[in-house]
Order: structure tokens, then C-alpha cells, then sequence
């Protein structure tokens, strides 16, 4: 190929990828924009103090949502978490056996369960057996579609880990158990914790496991055996509304909803800089 | 003294190791060579028992030591792996600090003290040379050493659980000369204490160090004996070609 041809090649396909690049972020730029845009104007002390007013009454707030959403993915986290993690060092402990293909099937075929269908299994589960929509129904929803996301990057993450850290742990008269929870797991729990905090901001998300679950609730609760409200909810319940003052509300908690999993994510980062100290050269 | 008897090992239906009998003194450096392949990695692995943990490893035969065969049914590993220590081919600090490193050994032996711990952690990297070094950063990542230092520093671990015997899988064949010089010295400095088995592919660095030389070729030990005859005067035509660099 003659120096020219390559360059030209070379200046096509950075074109092209330069391209799909902007494709990619045109969307994510425009919904932050309009979210923005129509959400921090609306957003004010109100929003985070009050309750919800009652139709054609101005102002008013999210309060019981914002806290309803807060309990919600607590709920998740306390039930996918050990789950998870348990799940993803199995695995990656033991990797070939029939029953680790199994549940690494499973997760995956799990994770693409439309998150609906969650809800409804949950529904089956949960709420019907007690006749009542209740905030640990909507958690249990929720841990469900935490539970693949937290058992893959877990796993994946330890059998990152350099096999040289085990048989230098194992060399000193470590048990198994030792080197795995004293050195492998330490060396992984970076990104392990980053797994699950972007699995938190991705359930954080959801509406449509918790339409059944843990309902909605105008009022102010934080009883678990009770339908509790949630941002996501709210806002769905506010957008389809026919008031302008309720599509106003539906923003703010819009842009609340995209600043949490943002500072999640940073969280996330900060987290991990701190725990990856010791890593680093 | 090990003394290993007509020890085979096999990975699955691979036999890798044919009949090894060898007797490896105390307080001496007992140096493995031979190509590549031939089983000496899996030879001074098999002492502690590392390969246990592979799947399908398989091991016949004994290897004594005292007197007491390591792989008798009911023999402790996690002890067997207390006294008999190792350092790997490439180096393997765990991503903690310094002294964590050099304490580790220690905290799963159940050394709770701190005054103690930090007497045996002092005493442990200055044996292994490393001290003066790192005294004023032992809160420091261990990954943020050079990579002779972090060898050093693995010599360091292995060395605080005080160990009887010292096994080296090619300790300093990831080192530039000087760094390799250093840890050549401290083989010489530890056998007072230690009795040290090491693996190298350098064959001036088996000259130097080590008292005895095994040459193993193709999974069998082709000949045994004191260094100085194996190299100077050896009795075996394939030791003899190995060593001149007729092949291999």
C-alpha cells in the first residue's frame, strides 16, 4: 500500500469514528439538555422539604419520594449486595464446575429479563401473598435486577486478580479462605464497589418494577410494610397528568432523579481512588 | 534434610516427573537446572506442596523431610507451607503496605502484639536486605518499590514466618544484573540459617551460589553432586553438554 492510500484509509476511518462518537453522545446530550432546561427551574428548597400538594394548589414538593426512593434502593442494596458478591466469588472460585456454568447462565439470562417482568414476579411474590403493596416488595424488585449485575463484576473482577497474589498467600500457610478474603478480595474490592454502586444507579432508575410493588403514596411513609412513594413513580404519575404544574414537578424530580445517579457515579470514583491507594505504584 | 524417594508426578496423564531421588542437605544451597521443561518448576513446588492447588495434579512417591513425608495422608499443608517458605518467579507483593506485607505471614500465624509485630517485621526486611531501604516508608504501597526491591520484599515475607527451609522459583530472572547481584548475596548471607533450593536458568548464578547442582532434563534428575564437579568435572555426557551450552 503506498504511504498516501494509508493515509487516506487512516483519514476515513478517524472520520468514521469521530461520526459514531457524536451519534452516541447527540441523545445523551439532548436529554441532559431538556432535563436541565426544564428541570432546575423548577427545582427548589420546596421540592426537598414539602409534600405533594393536591391538584390546582401551586408548589409543593417530593419529600416522601426523594426519601421513598432513598429506603428503596437501601432495600436493594442490602439484599443484592451479599447476594451478589457471595454468587460472584463462587464463581470465580470455582470457575468449571456444572453448578458455576449454571448460575453464571442464569445471571445472564437474568440480566436480560425485561426489568417488567421483574415487577410482576415480585408481584407474585411479594405482594400478593400479603394482599398489600409494600416498600420491601419494591426493593426486592429492584435487588432482583441488582443481583446479575453484582454477581458478573464481582466475579469478573477477582479472576483479574494476578493468580501469583493467591500462591503467594497460599506459599506463607494461608488457608484458602484466608488468601481469599485477607488478599484476593482486598486486591478486587475497588471494583467490586464501583460494580455496585453502578448497578444502584442503574435500579435507581426504574419504574416499571415498582408500579406493582411498591406502588405509589401521596403521603409521608417510611413503614416497609407499606406502599411508599419513589421518584421514578412520581414522576411517571406527574408526566401523564394533564397540569402543567404537575409536568413542571415531573422535571425537577427528572433532573433530581439524573444529579443522584450522578453523584453516585462519583461517589463511586472517589471511593475507589481512596481504596486503590494501596494498588497504585 | 529432604530426601525425596522415587517421587512421580503427573498433570492428568501427563507424567511429568520420572523416579526423582535426591537428598538436599541443610544450611546449603542446593541449585536445580536444566532446559526448559524439564521439571524443576515442578519439582521445588512440589516440596510445599503448591501444586496441590491444581486441578488434576497427581504425586507418587515420597518426599521426606526429617524424616516426615510431606504428602503421607493427614500431613497439615497450611504448617508444611509455615516451614518451608517460597519466592516465585515473579514477584508477588499483595497490594497492601509495606509492612502489611512483611506482617501478613505472621497475623494469619496468629501474632496479634504489635510491639512484635513490628520487632519481626524490622528483623525480617533487614534480613532480607531491604531495610534501609524502606524504613521511613513502610506505610507506603508495596507496589510502588522496583521490582528488585518487591522481590526483596517477598524474600522479606517468607523469611518473617520463619521458615526451615527457602525454596526459589528463578528468584532473579526478572532483574537487571544489579538487583540479581544483590539477591545473590543475601542466598549466600541466608544459607547460614535456611536451607535454600533454588531454580535458575543462569548457570554462572548456579556456579556462584549454590554448594550442590541437580541437572534435570526431560522430567528425570540426570546427575547430582557438589557444584564444583558438576560444572568442572561432570560425569554424565548430557550434563556435561548442558552445562558447556552445547544445547539447551
Amino acid at each position: 500500500m503506498s504511504a498516501r492510500r494509508r493515509k487516506i484509509v487512516s483519514r476515513v476511518f478517524e472520520t468514521l469514528c469521530g461520526m459514531a462518537v457524536l451519534i452516541a453522545l447527540i441523545p445523551l446530550a439532548l436529554i441532559l439538555f431538556y432535563v436541565v432546561k426544564e428541570g432546575a427551574g423548577a427545582l427548589n428548597l420546596a421540592f426537598f422539604t414539602q409534600m405533594p400538594k393536591p391538584v390546582g394548589e401551586e408548589g409543593g414538593g417530593m419529600a416522601n419520594a426523594i426519601v421513598g426512593t432513598l429506603i428503596l434502593i437501601g432495600l436493594a442494596a442490602l439484599f443484592a449486595v451479599p447476594v451478589g458478591c457471595i454468587c460472584g466469588i463462587h464463581l470465580s472460585e470455582y470457575p468449571r464446575s456444572k453448578f458455576s456454568s449454571a448460575v453464571r447462565f442464569a445471571a445472564d439470562v437474568m440480566n436480560g429479563v425485561p426489568s417488567i417482568v421483574i415487577g410482576i414476579f415480585a408481584y407474585g411474590l411479594a405482594v400478593l401473598p400479603v394482599k398489600r403493596f409494600s416498600a420491601i416488595a419494591g426493593g426486592f424488585a429492584l435487588g432482583l435486577l441488582m443481583i446479575p449485575i453484582v454477581i458478573r463484576t464481582t466475579e469478573e473482577l477477582l479472576r483479574l486478580v494476578p493468580p501469583g497474589l493467591r500462591e503467594g498467600a497460599l506459599a506463607l500457610g494461608a488457608s484458602r479462605s484466608r488468601a481469599v478474603f485477607g488478599v484476593i478480595i482486598p486486591a478486587a474490592l475497588p471494583g467490586i464497589l464501583t460494580g455496585i454502586l453502578v448497578a444502584l444507579a442503574r435500579v435507581a432508575g426504574e419504574t416499571a418494577p415498582l408500579l406493582f410493588t411498591s406502588f405509589n403514596n401521596r403521603f409521608w411513609s417510611t413503614n416497609l410494610g407499606q406502599p411508599i412513594a419513589s421518584l421514578t413513580v412520581q414522576v411517571f404519575t406527574y408526566a401523564i397528568s394533564p397540569y402543567d404544574d404537575w409536568h413542571r414537578q415531573a422535571w425537577a424530580g427528572a433532573f433530581l432523579l439524573v444529579m443522584m445517579i450522578l453523584a453516585l457515579s462519583i461517589i463511586a470514583r472517589l471511593a475507589v481512588r481512596r481504596l486503590e491507594r494501596m494498588n497504585r505504584p | 534434610m529432604i530426601s525425596v524417594r522415587d517421587f512421580d508426578f503427573y498433570y492428568g496423564d501427563a507424567k511429568v516427573l520420572h523416579g526423582v531421588s535426591i537428598d538436599i542437605p541443610d544450611r546449603q544451597v542446593t541449585a536445580l537446572i536444566g532446559p526448559s521443561g524439564c521439571g524443576k518448576s515442578t519439582f521445588i513446588r512440589s516440596i510445599n506442596r503448591m501444586n496441590d492447588i491444581i486441578p488434576e495434579a497427581r504425586a507418587e512417591g515420597t518426599i521426606a523431610i526429617d524424616g516426615k513425608d510431606v504428602y503421607a495422608p493427614g500431613t497439615d499443608v497450611v504448617s508444611l507451607r509455615r516451614r518451608v517458605g517460597m519466592v516465585f518467579q515473579k514477584s508477588n507483593p499483595f497490594p497492601k503496605s509495606i509492612f502489611e506485607n512483611v506482617a501478613y505471614g505472621l497475623r494469619i500465624g496468629g501474632m496479634r502484639n504489635k510491639r512484635q509485630l513490628e520487632a519481626t517485621v524490622e528483623r525480617s526486611l533487614t534480613r532480607a536486605a531491604l531495610w534501609d531501604e524502606v524504613k521511613d516508608r513502610l506505610q507506603e504501597s508495596a507496589m510502588a518499590l522496583s521490582g528488585g526491591q518487591q522481590q526483596r520484599l517477598c524474600i522479606a515475607r517468607a523469611l518473617a514466618v520463619d521458615p526451615e527451609i527457602l525454596l526459589m522459583d528463578e528468584p532473579a530472572s526478572a532483574l537487571d544484573p544489579i538487583a540479581t547481584s544483590k539477591i545473590e548475596e543475601l542466598i549466600y548471607e541466608l544459607k547460614d540459617n535456611y536451607s535454600i533450593v533454588i531454580v535458575t536458568h543462569n548457570m554462572q548464578q548456579a556456579a556462584r551460589v549454590s554448594d550442590r547442582t541437580a541437572f534435570f532434563m526431560l522430567g528425570k534428575l540426570i546427575e547430582y553432586g557438589d557444584t564444583r564437579q558438576i560444572f568442572m568435572n561432570p560425569k554424565e555426557k548430557m550434563t556435561e553438554d548442558y552445562v558447556t551450552g552445547r544445547f539447551g
